[in-house]
């Protein structure tokens, strides 16, 4: 069995964001991340971030992924980084059980920080297991990360910012949107990102959605109907788009099943995207020197991300006993930065989750 | 904002030309380039403030405060626009009988200076021939190119993109 003093399971924008706070510290990390690269979401963000200047504003997800790794580079000496590395274990005495290239090991923690992310929801219509039906995080990392096109004509479901953009990214890759069709009676992203698709052509339809994928071996066709005030489909009103990929963009639910292995206190909050763990104002969980960031705590931005990562990491280094220069300074620069972030009307929804779930300083 | 109008706004992504027009200053202020600030929404974001070296655009500490601009500090350097994630900022200015219109792009292929291009408003549709008479990249930018479009004056406030012509 190895020990290790912090573990952090998941190095995206959370993880490695608290990383970067317990190295900076003098903490020895023990970063463990299931994909080949680093970066979680943020390795095929294309797009430039909102924000302050803090949390990178400005800069593409692929830069501010960069800026997150190059922050690690002063401290490797410290750094023990298992990558394609998957935590299919969690015990309450701490220890994680992880396995890497077919070989299982174990891992006993003295603190640990669950930095899970999120993982894609999908959607019931009929035929939706074709091929050419993808979750636009695949659209994503095919698109972006491989350099792939998805395909020739796209219909997009969802106008929440992953719908919005993901579209405006195939245009840019120089693939058809057909459509973006919401089922609310409003666009339910950002303006300004529907404004982009909107001056690039692309039809937006709210109370719409789609009720079946067409074709034999592969899409070849989506049929979309107006919805009713109570999200029914209305007979009489579908139209058939001429694409051969569909793309969800339905919401993200929170990977918290680690943490629901030890039984932490958790409870099922529709506005924060599914089970979430219960934290403290510092992002503790239920169980003593067990912390979890980002995602996992409810679905919101990177930007919000990085700076709970940051958050956990100074209450993890006081459980060490490990101190932090103007430690309490910066927790509350960060709680005023994660303020800011979640103030405005367009997270009033996030705020009745976290009103819901408990802690973590909203 | 006016709630009817931000109402019709969510349903297409479309804002109303009322709406964009009280983003502009009176015309004879557009005799020199100006910033017009396209973000209609409270959003947790500012650096346009912040990149700006006139403090010709103030959001407070509380940054979902939509940004105010203050045309007669603003000198229309463009910086703005080249930092706005939003892409909702572009620098206009009315010189005579030809409008210019200073935007950020992300599509390919890639404007170039003397070519014409399509001239597209907000819906997508085309409105008119433009030419294009600068294109800056920057690392500041994020590579997003910083394109300046010169068309008829009448598409001034309509303006808002371009296309460029594949294989031109």
């Amino acid at each position: 069995m190895n020990n290790a003093a912090c573990v952090i399971v998941g190095a995206g924008p959370a993880g490695l964001s608290a990383a970067y706070e317990l190295l900076k510290a003098g903490a020895p990390v023990t970063l463990i991340e299931r994909s080949h690269v680093l970066g979680g979401q943020l390795s095929k963000q294309t797009h430039k971030f909102f924000g302050s200047e803090t949390q990178f504003a400005s800069l593409r997800g692929l830069t501010i992924m960069e800026t997150l790794i190059e922050r690690l580079k002063p401290y490797q000496d410290r750094l023990t980084l298992h990558e394609q590395t998957q935590v299919v274990g969690l015990y309450s005495d701490k220890v994680l059980t992880c396995v890497k290239d077919d070989i299982y090991f174990k891992i006993q923690a003295t603190t640990l920080i669950v930095a899970t992310g999120a993982s894609e929801k999908a959607l019931p219509f009929e035929q939706n297991d074709l091929p050419g039906v993808y979750a636009a995080g695949a659209v994503q990392t095919l698109m972006n990360q491989y350099g792939v096109k998805p395909g020739r004509r796209v219909l997009m479901v969802g106008s929440g910012n992953i719908g919005l953009i993901v579209a405006y990214q195939l245009r840019q890759a120089g693939v058809e949107v057909a459509a973006i069709v919401e089922a609310s009676d409003r666009i339910s992203g950002y303006l300004v990102h529907a404004s982009k698709c909107r001056r690039l052509g692309i039809p937006i339809l709210t109370q719409h959605s789609i009720k079946a994928a067409l074709g034999e071996s592969h899409v070849n066709g989506a049929v979309v109907w107006q919805l009713d005030e109570h999200w029914q489909g209305l007979p009489g009103s579908e139209v058939t788009y001429d694409v051969d990929t569909i793309c969800l963009a339905v919401g993200l639910a929170p990977l918290s099943d680690l943490l629901l292995q030890v039984g932490v206190k958790s409870r099922f909050v529709n506005e924060l995207g599914g089970v979430v763990p219960w934290v403290d104002a510092h992002g503790q969980t239920s169980l003593e020197g067990v912390y979890a960031c980002g995602d996992v705590t409810g679905i919101e931005e990177a930007s919000s991300a990085m700076v709970e990562g940051a958050l956990v990491a100074l209450r993890c280094l006081e459980y060490l006993g490990i101190p932090v220069a103007d430690g309490d300074a910066r927790r509350k620069e960060f709680q005023t930065q994660l303020h800011h972030l979640r103030h405005g009307p367009h997270a009033a929804k996030l705020r009745t989750g976290y009103a819901k779930r408990g802690d973590f300083s909203v | 904002m006016q709630s009817e109008a931000i109402l019709v706004f969510d349903k297409t992504g479309i804002p109303s030309r009322a709406l964009v027009l009280e983003q502009f200053p009176a015309l004879d202020v557009l005799a020199q380039p100006k910033a017009i600030i396209e973000c209609y929404q409270e959003i947790p974001c500012n650096p346009c403030s912040t990149v700006c070296p006139f403090d010709a655009i103030f959001i407070p500490e509380d940054i979902n405060v939509r940004p105010q601009i203050d045309f007669s500090a603003c000198t229309g350097c463009g910086l703005c626009a080249q930092i706005c994630p939003g892409l909702a900022i572009t620098i206009r200015q009315l010189k005579g009988p030809v409008a210019v219109l200073n935007l950020p792009y992300e599509m390919l292929p890639m404007p170039q200076q003397g070519h014409t291009v399509k001239v597209i408003d907000r819906s997508g549709a085309f409105l008119c021939d433009g030419l294009v008479t600068r294109v800056t990249v920057s690392k500041r930018s994020e590579n997003t190119a910083y394109v300046r479009v010169e068309l008829p004056e009448n598409y001034l406030v309509d303006a808002m993109t371009i296309e460029v012509p594949h294989g031109s």
